[in-house]
């Protein structure tokens, strides 16, 4: 009984500080508005299936090109496709990828670098330097390759886009895995006899999540970028998918005389950019974190 | 101090020999070779065998690749199966309109990114910082191709001031390339000066905050004196770093820019030849690109130990 009281209560003093720390990101207008756009997107996506007023696949040669009006509130596309239909639930294939590829860069660039920042020496070289090799690849040749090579479906981009947004977290990781190794507390708590594994998962784990977690924050909107531009390249999701960068790249070609087709992705996508950019500099600053001197690698 | 650029070089060469190993094992890895990715249907009989023959498939993965290698290290990249040439040949003008584009970039880029990060820096947090910054923060974050379309729609179609997409041959002289790459560049230096400017923005705050700069003004040094003897000369020294990572990260950026725009350089290749499946210059794209990007981070790891004096007289740093 007592027990469960305890876990409750560091239950509860989890969620009450990451509300702490929400608020701090909430404090400051940029946190604000960057926090209230991740909202919206998050909120459309869910909700988009169910309240696209059309088809997204339906093609008309009846509605080809029309410019925006009461019944197609953005236009429609030279298939004759409402265009506020397929942006809103491009938001949800943008989302749905770059959160799964981020966890996935989050869990195996973290681990590796905490890995090779415990036990050091020649394995720690060898690792680093293959890092920083793949570092110096071009990620758009590296992904396009891989793409070209394994298809276009959601299950290759997403541990492709994991895999090499997942590198620079490694680095991070491992920095941060240093600095925490050589505190009192580690050195206590081998003292005391504790195993590897309860060291991992109980004092190094909680001393370097802020700093893992801040990256993956960033590496999100990297992604989003990057996903975007695979997709404008004619190289991520495959039509009739709904995606932004696929749409601007259709339409782009009409754009002269039917701009609304390549305005309202634009509009989604950068807004979508912007607000995860804002919103992770926030967390960063909430949780003391300065990452304005480091370059986007 | 030469021990040390010694050092560098042999790592960055380390590098490469990584890179060039990672390329080729991952074509080798990914299913279908070169001559069935390149052949897809027709991969059968005589074809397949003249390609297989033409590109020495039928001997062992690591003969081919110290072949390769060799050949690579004496500046042969091989033969272009789409464009049934020396790849050398196809790669010679698109290095050099490429070139063309990124030095006009940065030439324009890096002044422009200084002058900024000094002027939002030294105006922290009053109107021209908070304004130049929102730019900034704007023309970092938005995608390269968002961007570049942003730039064709208003200034090519709406004003119809500039041509929107370059129609040059891909060995036009250098005249004929500087009229059409005026869009291209400001797509390009956006999103570059953008992120140095940053950078050098925050470099400045700091020093503005340490020891000695607080010495000067209390010894009583006129501003712009301590401006440009104290904080300048230690700020800009690891923007220095910084900066090179950027100018390679934004190699990706180049690719796409250079496909919005239908420019004949580098970029346009790695989409061609993917698209193409022409796994030979794919492997010479990826030595080639891997080198400018470990070549720009060797040169800024020099300029720094050059320019800094303290690093002059050290011997062995890790």
């Amino acid at each position: 009984m007592e027990s469960n009281l305890i876990t409750e209560d560091k239950q509860k003093n989890k969620l009450e500080k990451a509300f702490e720390i929400l608020k701090t990101m909430a404090s400051k207008p940029s946190g604000l508005i960057g926090l209230t756009i991740v909202l919206f997107h998050v909120i459309l996506a869910l909700i988009s299936p169910y309240i696209a007023p059309y088809d997204y696949k339906a093609i008309s040669p009846n509605t080809m090109l029309l410019a925006p009006s009461a019944e197609h509130w953005f236009g429609t596309d030279s298939l004759g496709r409402d265009v506020f239909t397929r942006t809103i639930l491009g938001g949800r294939t943008a989302l749905t990828v770059t959160f799964f590829g981020s966890l996935i860069a989050l869990l195996w660039g973290g681990l590796l670098g905490i890995f090779c920042g415990l036990v050091g020496g020649k394995i720690d070289d060898v690792v680093m330097r293959v890092v920083d090799a793949f570092l110096s690849i071009p990620w758009i040749l590296a992904m396009l390759l891989i793409v070209s090579l394994l298809g276009t479906s959601t299950e290759v981009l997403i541990p492709a886009l994991g895999f090499f947004y997942g590198k620079g977290i490694v680095r991070v990781a491992r920095a941060a895995t240093h600095d925490v190794i050589a505190k009192d507390f580690i050195v206590s708590a081998r003292a005391r006899g504790h195993s590897n594994m309860s060291i991992i998962w109980n004092e190094i784990i909680p001393n370097v999540r802020d700093a893992i977690l801040v990256e993956g924050a960033m590496r999100w909107s990297w992604m989003l970028l990057g996903f975007s531009s695979l997709s404008f390249l004619g190289f991520g999701v495959s039509p009739p998918t709904p995606d932004w960068g696929l749409m601007i790249s259709n339409a782009r070609g009409l754009m002269s005389f039917a701009y609304w087709s390549v305005i309202a992705p634009i509009v989604g996508l950068s807004s979508l950019i912007i607000g995860i950019n804002l919103t992770a500099d926030a967390f960063a600053k909430a949780l003391g974190i300065d990452r304005s001197t480091k370059a986007p690698v | 101090m030469l021990l040390l650029i010694l050092k560098r070089i042999g790592l960055g060469l380390i590098t490469l020999f990584i890179v060039s190993l990672i390329t080729f094992v991952g074509v080798e890895v990914l299913p279908g070779d070169a001559c069935t990715t390149y052949l897809e249907r027709e991969a059968y009989g005589s074809a397949l065998d003249a390609c297989i023959k033409r590109l020495g498939l039928d001997v062992p993965a690591y003969e081919r690749y110290l072949e390769w290698a060799s050949n690579v290290v004496r500046g042969d990249f091989g033969y272009s199966l789409s464009g049934e040439m020396p790849i050398n040949e196809v790669l010679g003008p698109r290095v050099k309109n490429s070139l063309v584009l990124a030095s006009v970039s940065i030439l324009i880029g890096i002044p422009l990114a200084i002058v900024l990060g000094i002027i939002t820096a030294l105006w922290r947090d009053k109107l021209p910082d908070i304004m130049i910054s929102t730019i900034t923060i704007f023309s970092m974050t938005i995608p390269e191709f968002i961007s570049a379309t942003l730039l064709i729609l208003i200034v090519a179609i709406w004003l119809g001031w500039l041509p929107g997409i370059v129609i040059i041959p891909s060995d036009a002289t250098f005249y004929e390339l500087l009229s059409n790459i005026i869009l291209p560049v400001v797509a390009i230096s956006m999103i570059m000066t953008a992120h140095m400017a940053r950078m050098v923005r925050s470099s400045v705050i700091q020093v503005m905050a340490s020891d000695y700069v607080q010495m000067a003004i209390l010894k009583g040094v006129p501003y712009w004196k301590m401006v440009f003897r104290h904080v300048l000369p230690n700020a800009l020294l690891p923007a220095i770093n910084v900066v090179a990572l950027t100018i390679a990260w934004l190699l990706g950026g180049v690719v796409v820019t250079e496909v919005v725009f239908n420019y004949p350089g580098l970029g346009r290749l790695v989409i061609e030849s993917i698209s193409n499946r022409d796994l030979p210059v794919v492997q010479a794209l990826a030595i080639i690109l891997a080198s400018i990007y470990v070549g720009i981070n060797l040169i800024a790891d020099l300029m720094t130990l050059m320019l800094n004096p303290r690093l002059k007289s050290l011997q062995i740093r890790k």
